[in-house]
């Protein structure tokens, strides 16, 4: 009796440790140009110095999965690691001649397409994945969108922490109320992710919620 | 409601030809799995249709026929991708009121309450969702 105390006393106290140097997978989903690329850009850069990936005006520029491993996030003195992990955007559509808006020739415009159609596919595939995911949603944008709740639905039924984000409150358009009105089950963050508005309540949700991964 | 913002009501609907409204009642997919029921849907779509389907397909089904459509981009001509849109009761309706229409969808073998819209791309232009209505937009 006493050596099987003794066990789980030391344990409890290991796992505890490896708890926490764990890595939380950390993924950001939502539809294109909502501001996912941005946003880890700018967590990465005030915590590694580095950028995950590039930003464009033009929808679908992410159209491959992108990492950034040990990220390590300093809240209130507290740390955590994560792997942070950029999804191309999830849409149910995708034409190519929407990309001939953007000076983009005919040939460039397909390829595009074709890329953005298999990044959307390689972003269901890593929904499995996650420990967590920030859904980031565009404040100026309709939030009923059917891309939205189905993201959401699929977290919810794969019991995956979710944080939901109203990325771009710089803008006069931006309506947060909107959002939470129509997500009322959970809390909203506002956030620009482009100015670094808000982002400690993010981190405290963050940290919050990585208790439950 | 169906309504092309461009339009008046009426004008023109000479151009809405060439394809059709399909429902689908819940009976019809029920026994299927979602192999099949996906197929069934696809079909359905494939064929120039505007598919109406008594419930909602679950999360995972949702995301399987979006990705089964984004491969299909490219090598189907001039698929461009689906519209969809489930429009369900608010979710405002209290712990007791989701447990009795649970109930009442568990007997009845499906989300009855709910009401999935899918067409393809090149149709559906938008299918616009707000608390108090639904606007399907339409391609010229």
């Amino acid at each position: 009796m006493p050596v099987k105390i003794f066990k789980n006393f030391f344990g409890r106290i290991f796992s505890g440790i490896f708890r926490n140097k764990k890595e939380i997978k950390l993924g950001f989903y939502g539809p294109p140009n909502v501001g996912k690329t941005s946003l880890a850009n700018r967590i990465c850069k005030d915590f590694t110095g580095e950028e995950i990936g590039s930003v464009s005006k033009i929808p679908h520029e992410t159209r491959n999965v992108q990492f950034k491993e040990k990220v390590e996030i300093e809240y209130k003195g507290k740390k955590m690691t994560f792997k942070l992990v950029d999804t191309p955007g999830i849409a149910t559509k995708i034409d190519y001649e929407e990309f001939l808006k953007y000076k983009m020739n005919k040939k460039e415009a397909k390829e595009r397409a074709k890329e953005a159609t298999q990044g959307v596919i390689e972003s269901i595939k890593w929904l499995d994945d996650m420990d967590m995911v920030v859904v980031v949603l565009d404040a100026t944008e309709n939030p009923y969108n059917q891309v939205n709740i189905t993201i959401i639905g699929n977290l919810v039924a794969r019991k995956i922490p979710v944080i939901i984000l109203a990325n771009k409150i710089d803008m006069k358009k931006a309506d947060i109320k909107k959002i939470e009105m129509a997500f009322p089950e959970y809390d909203v963050i506002g956030i620009s992710a482009k100015y670094g508005k808000n982002l400690e309540e993010f981190y405290e949700s963050i940290f919050k919620l990585s208790k439950r991964v | 409601m169906m309504e092309d913002k461009k339009r008046g009501m009426g004008k023109n609907l000479g151009s809405l030809k060439g394809f059709s409204m399909q429902f689908l009642p819940y009976s019809e997919i029920r026994h299927l799995n979602s192999d099949d029921r996906i197929k069934k849907i696809l079909g359905i779509i494939l064929s120039n249709n505007i598919l109406v389907i008594q419930g909602k397909l679950a999360p995972n089904e949702e995301t399987r026929l979006i990705g089964d459509t984004m491969a299909m981009i490219g090598h189907i001509k001039s698929f461009r991708g689906i519209e969809l849109a489930v429009i369900s009761g608010n979710g405002r309706e209290g712990i007791f009121g989701r447990f009795t229409k649970g109930i009442a969808n568990a007997l009845a073998g499906g989300d009855f309450s709910a009401i999935t819209i899918i067409g393809p791309a090149t149709i559906v232009k938008e299918i616009k969702k707000n608390p108090k209505k639904i606007e399907l937009l339409l391609n010229k």
